[in-house]
């Protein structure tokens, strides 16, 4: 923890978990994504569902998938705008059984027609984790530099990422690499120290047997 | 900053015959790697947002989406300015807390400090410290260190959180680091901070977090008020001499126990205190 986790998250009120931790599911959603939105299915689980309206969940939850950063004060206009941008978009409130109270899941469709579902929780104070990544469990805070490598289940594609980031001098602090069934789709899930830079990222979306490549950056860079 | 007590931050900074503010920033330069200089422009950045946040929140028209706040910043300021309250240092100070706090209640841009819903108290201490004492942004930047450095403490050793330690945890807290960076600013010791901190929680301590309708309003836009005046009689107090007979540290201990010890029905559930008062029910009924 550092000064900074405490007199901080600059952020748009009212609420640390309920509007900041929420648009930042929103937006690892759309970085995941990785396009323009075009339409949006978000579930709203436990108290997000109970006390969305009051705390603008349902506004940070969509601002966060336009991309917008927690302390943007458009978040408050979100649907409007959203609106306006043409995005469709329906908010639910449902019972997703024995997860964390303040529970999303977001099902978004982007202007190429790819599609996402990412379901995270906010867990106080602005912090996230993301819980389900198309339906395959996950677990990753987005406090490092996170990179999530869609692929299939297939030998050496763990040593063709971590040997591009070795090459880079990017340290892995934390990794995990879930999938469906043997030889199906599978997630990497790599959380690192330094960030990774454009040029890297291509590399890896150029692996074979690699579908889809996303990196989300860590909240506390208001440097 | 792990495993620090408020004491050995009081001792470091006497030893090296610094402030409080100096040992968190050195502190934070080792864990972080920035320098004095970037942790300090870092921290003005976040002072800026808390100035415009009062300006911001001063604005008449402002209301919450449930409609149960907005507009009080407004009216308090207009009674100050007509002579119905005299306008004085507390009563200033009590428009700022509210005006973030409303800002907050609001969807405003505000800075956590520790969180949201107790998001008034430092900007209003810090900026009426600015106007009465004429202190510059830089003071009052490094008092944020001040304050900060204590939050952590009290984050490992209690809690900074409602749902885990009621109010006592966020406007608790943020009173209790308001009163320290407050000792600090007006040129009181080391000692007198940790004091300060020691009395302004131990008035805050065993209050419940107990949110109307679950919101982040009532009551905890007017807590943001109270809070800020007691963080004002608090480092009054210490800067007078006056110590806390129990010493800071065991306060914070305290504290954290007492938060244990609530029911889970008072620590942000909505499931007790005023949130369960038939008033309050008709409120919820009408936002779902």
């Amino acid at each position: 923890m550092n000064v900074f986790d405490i007199i901080g998250p600059i952020m748009v009120g009212p609420s640390s978990s309920h509007t900041a931790g929420a648009a930042r599911i929103g937006k690892v959603a759309r970085t995941i994504l990785g396009e323009e939105p075009i339409e949006a299915i978000i579930d709203m689980h436990g108290s997000f569902a109970k006390t969305y309206k009051g705390h603008g969940t349902d506004k940070a939850l969509l601002a966060g998938l336009m991309g917008f950063e927690v302390d943007d004060a458009r978040i408050r206009n979100s649907l409007e705008l959203a609106k306006q941008k043409g995005i469709k978009f329906i908010f639910n409130t449902v019972e997703m059984g024995n997860v964390h109270p303040n529970t999303a899941r977001i099902n978004v469709t982007g202007e190429s027609g790819r599609k996402v579902c990412v379901q995270g929780a906010s867990i106080g104070g602005g912090n996230i984790v993301i819980t389900e990544i198309d339906g395959i469990e996950v677990e990753f805070t987005g406090n490092l530099h996170t990179l999530i490598v869609c692929h299939k289940d297939t030998p050496g594609i763990i040593a063709s990422v971590t040997n591009i980031l070795a090459t880079a001098k990017v340290n892995i602090a934390y990794m995990k690499v879930y999938r469906t069934l043997k030889g199906g789709d599978a997630i990497m899930v790599i959380e690192a120290d330094q960030s990774i830079v454009e040029e890297n990222i291509n590399c890896i979306k150029n692996i074979s047997d690699v579908s889809s490549v996303a990196i989300v950056t860590p909240l506390n860079e208001g440097w | 900053m792990k495993n620090f007590s408020v004491e050995m931050l009081v001792q470091e900074a006497n030893n090296q015959r610094k402030s409080i503010s100096e040992i968190v920033m050195e502190q934070e330069s080792a864990d972080s790697g920035k320098t004095h200089e970037e942790l300090l422009q870092r921290m003005l950045k976040s002072l800026n947002v808390m100035e415009e946040a009062i300006k911001e929140g001063m604005n008449p028209n402002l209301r919450s989406a449930s409609g149960l706040s907005g507009g009080n910043t407004f009216k308090l300021s207009q009674a100050i300015e007509q002579g119905t309250i005299k306008s004085n240092m507390f009563s200033k100070a009590m428009v700022r807390a509210l005006a973030v706090s409303e800002l907050n209640a609001c969807m405003g841009r505000i800075v956590a400090a520790p969180t949201a819903g107790s998001a008034g108290i430092l900007p209003a201490v810090l900026f009426t410290a600015k106007e009465e004492y004429d202190v510059s942004d830089e003071i009052l930047a490094k008092a944020l260190f001040t304050a900060g450095g204590i939050g952590i403490i009290i984050a490992e050793q209690a809690s900074i959180s409602g749902a885990e330690g009621g109010c006592q945890a966020e406007c608790g807290s943020a009173t209790g680091m308001a009163a320290a960076a407050l000792v600090e600013i007006l040129g009181g010791t080391p000692e007198m901070s940790a004091h300060a901190c020691a009395i302004a929680l131990k008035n805050a301590m065993g209050l419940v977090c107990d949110p109307v309708a679950g919101l982040v309003e009532v009551p905890c836009v007017k807590r943001n008020v109270s809070g800020t005046v007691n963080a004002f009689a608090a480092a009054n107090l210490a800067l007078a001499g006056i110590k806390s007979a129990i010493p800071v540290d065991e306060v914070i201990k305290a504290m954290g126990t007492v938060g244990r010890q609530m029911p889970r029905e008072l620590k942000e559930t909505a499931e007790g205190g005023i949130a369960i008062t038939p008033t309050a029910k008709k409120i919820q009924s009408c936002q779902s």
